[in-house]
């Protein structure tokens, strides 16, 4: 559904002596199959909505390529708007105006008729709980209600293909999970395949089959949540050995199944890839060689974790540190 | 074509709808012409007298030209609205002609100033203008053009600067030299001399005396200057403001 080769996005900002060039998006390479929901997982200014704002034609690559629904983005732009719906992070209803009659103009700009967007916006308006919402303004509406509608924007011409950017931020927890549903729902209910970015990692986690991290705009890695957890970061071992003087030998013997091993007053603590395995026969070694343990934990790594390994910062540290030139360009606002 | 038309149509249908929810604009808007001939009529009759000829057939094409850029320089303004709340790039992702969002746009500028045209050409018609009706279309469909124009102009500069507040200061900018040298309130022949020659540069100007000839029905050749400087400028606005919302990333 979607395939992109060495996609390049280079900004120019400032001027004189001031001019620098910001390459936003430094090569990337995507392949989303039909009917897969990928995460774009990254920080703020990760190059997250530059490379959707490319995918969505809303963007002239510098360089590359992209295929999108089988159509060339930058030769066949149109084809591509027509085959996909596209959520933007910052709405895409005028507040003051009806919703209703939003979705219908939208729907009527892709090619339908005056009676099939109505027909099909009164449809969206009740799988998406706007039930009775049809003649209100979305100055009027919750921020969960707000971004249900721009989804319905972006379903309107039932695309086989979704983009959403950011879909649940600003969102309180309850909207956020209501939320979730829906976008759940767009495969199961609609068939769509859904290319969404977020920078909330339980999102991530929740909605994604597959997450491709992106960062410095640069891919750093794509695949399952799980796999990446246990191929990348693995799960946390933490032993608590009871006698001081044995802490030694425990580490040595974690450092059998684990390739960082870090020491604590009494406590050993190391990644382990697939920790369910290992552990029970790790606990074998222990006892065998008569190292009594206070406690043991095991725990699941988080996306966190694994960018943490990945490139040696904490998302949300780098959420902190970064910022998206393409996004002050067209939004100003964060990316 | 017919896709372009249909695709124009909706943005101008949905712009009017969003017009005509907000009622106080509109109503505004019809009372601004209005309230100048009432006021302003009255106070430009002794001036008017000394060029001989009827004062509103004098005033009321100056009006027009006036409520042409006046109105249309700030079509921008919303769109800077529209912009921040993410309908244009919405718009910009559907397969819709970008400049069929342009054009939308534009009718609906150019049908509220058609409307204000109509006020202010009955209600000088009351007040004793004295003008043919040939010479009323020809002033009208001028005026019509430079508010496209202006129109235009303003909508591809609030989509390059997508702020109202270097909004706001460029269009003061341009307003004060075009409302004082182009004859629009007070004849520059009353002017010094210099100041003459300085408004023989304004563009507006020549349009004022075009739409002011074509009230008097004097098709002379003030008349062919102020069509040429309408067509160029109107020519010149759309194909920026088509660039404009055509451009990547606009």
């Amino acid at each position: 559904m979607i395939t992109a080769r060495g996609l390049v996005q280079t900004f120019h900002t400032g001027r004189g002596k001031q001019a620098k060039e910001v390459q936003a998006v430094r090569g990337v390479d995507i392949d989303v199959a039909e009917g897969e929901v990928v995460g774009f997982l990254g920080p703020n200014g990760a190059g997250k909505t530059t490379t959707l704002r490319m995918l969505t034609t809303l963007l002239k690559p510098t360089a590359g390529t992209a295929t999108v629904a089988g159509y060339d983005v930058a030769t066949q732009s149109v084809q591509v708007r027509r085959s996909i719906g596209y959520c933007s992070q910052v709405g895409s209803t005028f507040s003051g105006a009806f919703a209703g009659d939003e979705v219908v103009d939208h729907g009527m700009l892709y090619g339908m008729s005056r009676r099939d967007a109505v027909a099909h916006g009164q449809e969206l308006f009740e799988r998406l709980q706007l039930d009775g919402l049809w003649r209100r303004m979305p100055k009027n509406m919750s921020g969960g209600q707000k971004r249900r509608l721009d989804i319905a924007m972006a379903l309107i011409h039932s695309p086989s293909l979704v983009f959403l950017d950011e879909p649940t931020t600003g969102l309180d927890p309850q909207a956020r999970i209501n939320l979730w549903r829906h976008i759940d729902d767009l495969r199961a209910k609609q068939g769509a395949t859904v290319f969404l970015t977020t920078h909330y990692l339980d999102e991530a986690d929740a909605l994604a089959d597959r997450i491709v991290i992106i960062d410095r705009g640069e891919i750093v890695a794509s695949d399952t949540a799980d796999n990446l957890k246990a191929a990348v970061a693995g799960d946390l071992v933490d032993l608590e050995v009871t006698d001081g003087s044995q802490v030694a030998t425990a580490r040595d013997k974690l450092a059998t199944i684990s390739g960082s091993v870090e020491v604590e007053g009494t406590h050993v603590r190391g990644r382990v890839a697939r920790a369910g395995k290992a552990v029970p026969g790790l606990l074998r070694d222990l006892e065998s060689s008569g190292i009594s343990l206070e406690s043991i934990e095991v725990a699941r790594p988080t996306l966190d974790d694994v960018f943490l390994t990945l490139t040696g910062r904490s998302l949300r540290d780098a959420e902190a540190a970064t910022e998206d030139p393409a996004q002050h360009r067209s939004e100003g606002g964060a990316a | 074509m017919r896709l372009f038309l249909r695709e124009s149509f909706i943005v101008f249908n949905r712009q009017l709808r969003m017009n005509l929810r907000n009622p106080a604009w509109v109503i505004i808007g019809m009372l601004q012409p209005v309230l100048y001939l009432l006021l302003f009529g009255p106070l430009l009759a002794p001036v008017i007298k000394q060029l001989g000829g009827n004062k509103y057939t004098w005033f009321v094409p100056g009006m027009l030209v006036q409520l042409g850029i006046f109105g249309a320089f700030f079509a921008g303004f919303s769109l800077i609205g529209e912009w921040r709340e993410g309908v244009i790039e919405a718009e910009r992702v559907t397969p819709a002609h970008r400049s069929a969002l342009l054009f939308g746009r534009l009718y609906r500028d150019l049908l509220q100033l058609f409307v204000q045209a109509l006020i202010l050409v009955v209600l000088g018609l009351v007040l004793g203008m004295d003008a043919s009706f040939g010479g009323i279309v020809v002033g009208v469909v001028l005026t019509l053009m430079l508010g496209g124009a202006c129109a235009a102009a303003s909508l591809a500069f609030a989509l390059t600067v997508k702020s109202e507040d270097v909004m706001a200061p460029v269009i003061n900018l341009v307003m004060m030299p075009v409302l004082l040298l182009s004859g629009i309130l007070l004849p520059m022949s009353f002017g010094a001399r210099w100041l003459q020659r300085l408004s023989d540069f304004m563009p507006i100007k020549h349009v004022v005396n075009a739409v002011r000839s074509a009230f008097f029905g004097q098709f002379d050749a003030s008349m062919l200057w102020g069509v040429g400087w309408t067509v160029l400028l109107f020519g010149l606005a759309v194909w920026w403001g088509t660039q404009v919302f055509k451009k990547e990333n606009a």
